[in-house]
């Protein structure tokens, strides 16, 4: 890996004021995709900026019709939590079936969702939930965060703080994995909120995560995995790789959903 | 930038590292602690599986410096050299959970964090699912989940005795 200068902030401040001050500044969170992409060397910041000692970005509360959760808690935090696994049972499962322990003991929220992969799982359940991202600057809904493959709204000196998930009636997650990698070859993220349904689908799109909205007005009708049975995604625009045809990702896609929806309602 | 300090077994250590220095070259090249393995470097493989303030994390995907500080546990802090065998490490012999043995320290430190985690008494899948992260080409598993669930056992039993 190149070398680079490392700060340690102690505010989010200073953190934005370094990425503000270095064009190719980059901030560690977790460091669980960064650090492989600079050993690499796909990426090359001159400066890294470790997130880890600045207070603000921790903690997991129950804030009215929502759980809040800071953007530096690692996957292993949010699936243990007692209030994500009692109000927002979906989300303690999909924290949970990222990466391996280790992994779930480093990998951050934060991190995950400003890195957008286009096969990683949080990015689904901000998506498939509604949430609201809050960084240093404003609140984003996830509808207008992720805006491609690695790419979403954030500006180059805008750091993710905290990721509001409002609680919703019924939601589940059911990711079918890459075999040799685990990650998402596909994972479909449901959920029900009074009237608004939403499906979230990440691993399969060429462009990241994205919503299928003609199994959302389906689900409007009725929430209810029959409500989805004759649905299909076409190919087009799905990722196809050696793991698996556009073909066999849209055909499970379907079949994630209908395993999501009869999860979420049982 | 100035040194960077921590535990590691219980002893203070600082070295004045470059920031690319990763943990597990911190560990092996630095401390000559080459218990701790570099299999995969892609954080998939386990063998550099080490405890920082008592949990397991890959130390080929972390920064030395990301874990000032910290409290670090290795393999060769699990017993000292003229002490007993670790409960775990007694069960991997007697249960014959290794062939080439480049995975055990990884193994080793793994199944210690799943028994902080997932307690004493540990059924096959429990296992089997935990050791997601840890990758051994030798033996097909079998005699590591044996190891594992006798060990954790011999935990809990040795700390019921103390």
């Amino acid at each position: 890996m190149y070398a680079f200068t490392y700060h340690r902030p102690t505010t989010v401040r200073q953190a934005a004021n370094l990425l503000a001050k270095n064009e190719d500044a980059k901030l560690l969170a977790g460091g669980h995709t960064l650090i492989p992409t600079m050993k690499l060397r796909l990426a090359s910041p001159s400066q890294l900026v470790d997130l880890s000692q600045i207070e603000g970005l921790s903690g997991i509360e129950l804030k009215g019709r929502s759980i809040v959760i800071g953007a530096m808690m690692r996957h292993a935090e949010v699936t243990n939590s007692p209030v994500v696994k009692e109000k927002l049972p979906a989300l303690a499962y999909l924290a949970g079936v990222i990466g391996d322990p280790a992994v779930r003991h480093r990998g951050t929220i934060g991190g995950s969702v400003a890195n957008n992969d286009p096969t990683a799982d949080y990015p689904a359940g901000c998506l498939g939930l509604g949430a609201t991202i809050i960084t240093s600057k404003r609140r984003i809904h996830a509808d207008e965060f992720f805006k491609g493959m690695f790419e979403t709204a954030l500006e180059p000196d805008e750091i993710i703080v905290r990721i509001s998930f409002p609680l919703v009636q019924k939601a589940a997650y059911e990711k079918f994995r890459n075999q040799a990698s685990r990650y998402a070859l596909v994972g479909v993220f449901v959920s029900k909120r009074s009237s608004e349904i939403r499906v979230a689908v990440t691993g399969a799109g060429g462009n990241g995560v994205f919503r299928v909205t003609h199994f959302e007005e389906a689900l409007k009708k009725r929430f209810s995995p029959k409500s989805l049975e004759g649905l299909t995604v076409s190919p087009d625009g799905l990722n196809g790789d050696i793991h698996g045809s556009a073909e066999y990702r849209a055909h499970l896609i379907g079949v994630m959903a209908r395993r999501a929806v009869a999860k979420a309602t049982a | 930038m100035s040194a960077v300090a921590m535990t590691v077994n219980g002893k203070a250590v600082t070295a004045d590292v470059d920031p690319r220095t990763l943990l597990v070259e911190f560990l092996r090249e630095h401390l000559r602690l080459t218990g701790t393995h570099v299999g995969c470097d892609t954080s998939q493989c386990g063998a550099c599986v080490v405890h920082v303030n008592g949990k397991a994390l890959k130390s080929c995907t972390t920064f030395a410096w990301q874990v000032e500080g910290a409290n670090v546990t290795t393999i060769e802090g699990l017993a000292a050299p003229d002490e007993p065998l670790h409960p775990m490490q007694e069960a991997f012999r007697e249960h014959h959970g290794l062939q080439c043995g480049y995975c055990t320290p990884g193994m080793i430190m793994s199944a210690i964090d799943i028994v902080n985690r997932k307690g004493f008494a540990l059924e096959d899948h429990v296992i089997r699912e935990e050791l997601e992260g840890n990758i051994c080409r030798c033996t097909g598993y079998h005699n590591i989940v044996k190891a594992i669930a006798s060990g954790a056992a011999a935990m809990g039993g040795k700390k019921a005795a103390a």
